[in-house]
């Protein structure tokens, strides 16, 4: 079965069939980080470029380990020493990066919507690697290859997703690709921190211990505290006395339940330190997996067969309008 | 235009195995530093059947891997569809083994000039054997197999399919039009 999209956007709406497929690829990289020469020639002679608007330490190094374990050669963008400091556009950027003939786009950028925009503009497959509040597939789908290792199947999983969902894109990515999996999904947090349309997804609970109840899976998120332009709730020291996964609150967890993280922690505030390194954290391990799954990412969305991509230009025009359409409309930073 | 030709039936298959489970361990003096490594997908039940054979004349079990070349095509942006990815496993170390490479059909030689490098970035083989069940010949590469099932002539356009029970349910070898595919 091929891979049927032309680029990573979002997991919103990506059927079962292609998470499976995603995930079998991801699972069969794994070995190659095992090996001594970790290399494999498959994307040999292609460019992978990596345009980041926000900062990143892992999700940008894991691209580039990923991108050179597959043989492709990496450039890596940043804002902050490129010329957007100079006040280039998006846009701008992407068209002059688009005529140096790239063969894949990373995108991390404050904007929801910000890779859709590029994609209906540019040549190349771009991945999503963060945009604003929107989406983050690529660790939606190490989550994912994680809770599969541990677990065997994804179906029938109770999954607690502890913390700041407002701002939260990995949770948004997770939501969709677990619900997709037949996974249940239950919310836990502050009420100003769990925006109220979540009850359409999944339970929503105020209390953590209640929350994490029998749970098979604890995803932890980040409390964002730069991405608050105000004040969620009164202090970080409430919030880690309410919400805080430490070993006691555990207890009330299934006996085998895992944790997930997709880091930065901080430590104290949302995850105390001894259940960060405990032996129910698997936080590590989605480090790892990380690679992978980028590696089939860009596997899958750079090989594409021939076949494929001759159907693909009859109606290029038309999904350049469609995606145009379907993207948020881009907005200014605040402040 | 409609014929499917069987070439080798399944005591046809079981016999080449047997004579080429010896001639392996003629041509290597017995077991020592000895490993099997089938290429995916069908070369993995046939190294797995040499290993039982094998194992059944000289009571060892040697080392027995995987290998999935799909990464190391040279085909990959000119084939028609996705290959899917099902990875390499080689849980010992290849350094100083003699290797046999499994594989069911020795066609252009580029499947066995792939693995050959994927096999090399496990480490550095004392030697590399080749074993195929069928050699069809049409080599568009330097390369010849070391122990042979069945040398079966071939046209360009006929294909030559290989049928085992581990995955097709019987143990068969057909010739037919490459048309019918």
């Amino acid at each position: 079965m091929p891979f049927e999209q032309r680029h990573l956007l979002g997991l919103e709406g990506v059927s079962r069939e292609q998470l499976m497929f995603l995930l079998n690829t991801a699972d069969s990289f794994r070995e190659i980080s095992e090996r001594d020469i970790k290399k494999v020639p498959t994307l040999r002679g292609k460019t992978v470029v990596s345009l980041f608007y926000e900062a990143s330490t892992r999700t940008r190094s894991s691209f580039e380990i990923a991108a050179k374990r597959m043989s492709a050669d990496f450039v890596s963008l940043s804002a902050s020493t490129s010329s957007v400091t100079k006040g280039e556009t998006l846009l701008d950027t992407a068209r002059n990066l688009n005529a140096m003939r790239p063969d894949a786009i990373i995108l991390r950028h404050y904007a929801s919507g910000a890779p859709h925009y590029l994609a209906a503009r540019v040549d190349c497959p771009i991945i999503n690697a963060g945009d604003g509040a929107h989406e983050h597939p690529t660790q939606a789908l190490l989550d994912l290859l994680t809770i599969r290792a541990r677990k065997a199947q994804i179906e029938g999983l109770t999954v607690a997703i502890v913390g700041d969902v407002l701002h939260s894109r990995v949770a948004r990515s997770d939501v969709f690709a677990l619900r997709t999996l037949g996974a249940t999904v239950r919310f836990v947090g502050p009420p100003t921190l769990l925006p109220p349309e979540l009850r359409e997804w999944g339970e929503v609970h105020h209390n953590l211990h209640e929350g994490i109840r029998a749970a098979d899976v604890i995803i932890m998120l980040r409390i964002q505290l730069e991405r608050q332009g105000k004040n969620f709730f009164p202090s970080v020291d409430e919030y880690s006395r309410y919400f805080c996964l430490t070993q006691n609150a555990l207890r009330y967890a299934k006996p085998d339940v895992i944790i997930l993280h997709p880091g930065p922690m901080n430590r104290g505030v949302e995850i105390a330190s001894d259940v960060a390194d405990g032996p129910y954290s698997v936080i590590m391990d989605q480090v790892t997996n990380g690679v992978a799954v980028r590696m089939a990412v860009l596997y899958l969305l750079i090989n594409r067969p021939r076949a494929q991509l001759e159907t693909e230009t009859v109606s290029e025009e038309a999904i350049a309008v469609e995606s145009a359409a379907a993207a948020p409309r881009l907005r200014r930073k605040a402040g | 235009m409609d014929y499917d030709r069987v070439v080798m039936d399944a005591q046809a298959i079981e016999r080449a195995l047997t004579r080429v489970a010896h001639e392996i361990l003629e041509g290597n003096k017995g077991t020592e530093g000895l490993a099997l490594i089938g290429i995916r997908s069908r070369g993995v039940h046939l190294a797995q059947r040499l290993r039982a054979k094998i194992g059944a004349i000289e009571g060892v079990e040697i080392p027995t891997g995987i290998i999935d070349i799909t990464l190391y095509r040279d085909d990959l942006s000119r084939s028609s569809q996705q290959p899917e990815v099902r990875g390499t496993h080689i849980s010992f170390a290849v350094d100083d083994r003699r290797v046999v490479l499994v594989d069911d059909v020795l066609y252009t030689g580029r499947t066995i000039r792939a693995a050959l490098d994927a096999l090399i970035d496990f480490g550095r083989p004392r030697n590399v054997q080749l074993m195929v069940l069928v050699d069809r010949g049409h080599r568009e590469l330097p390369i010849r197999a070391d122990y042979v099932g069945k040398n079966l002539p071939t046209a360009a356009n006929e294909s030559v399919q290989v049928r085992l029970m581990e995955s097709d349910g019987r143990d068969e070898v057909v010739i037919a039009h490459a048309e019918e595919r």
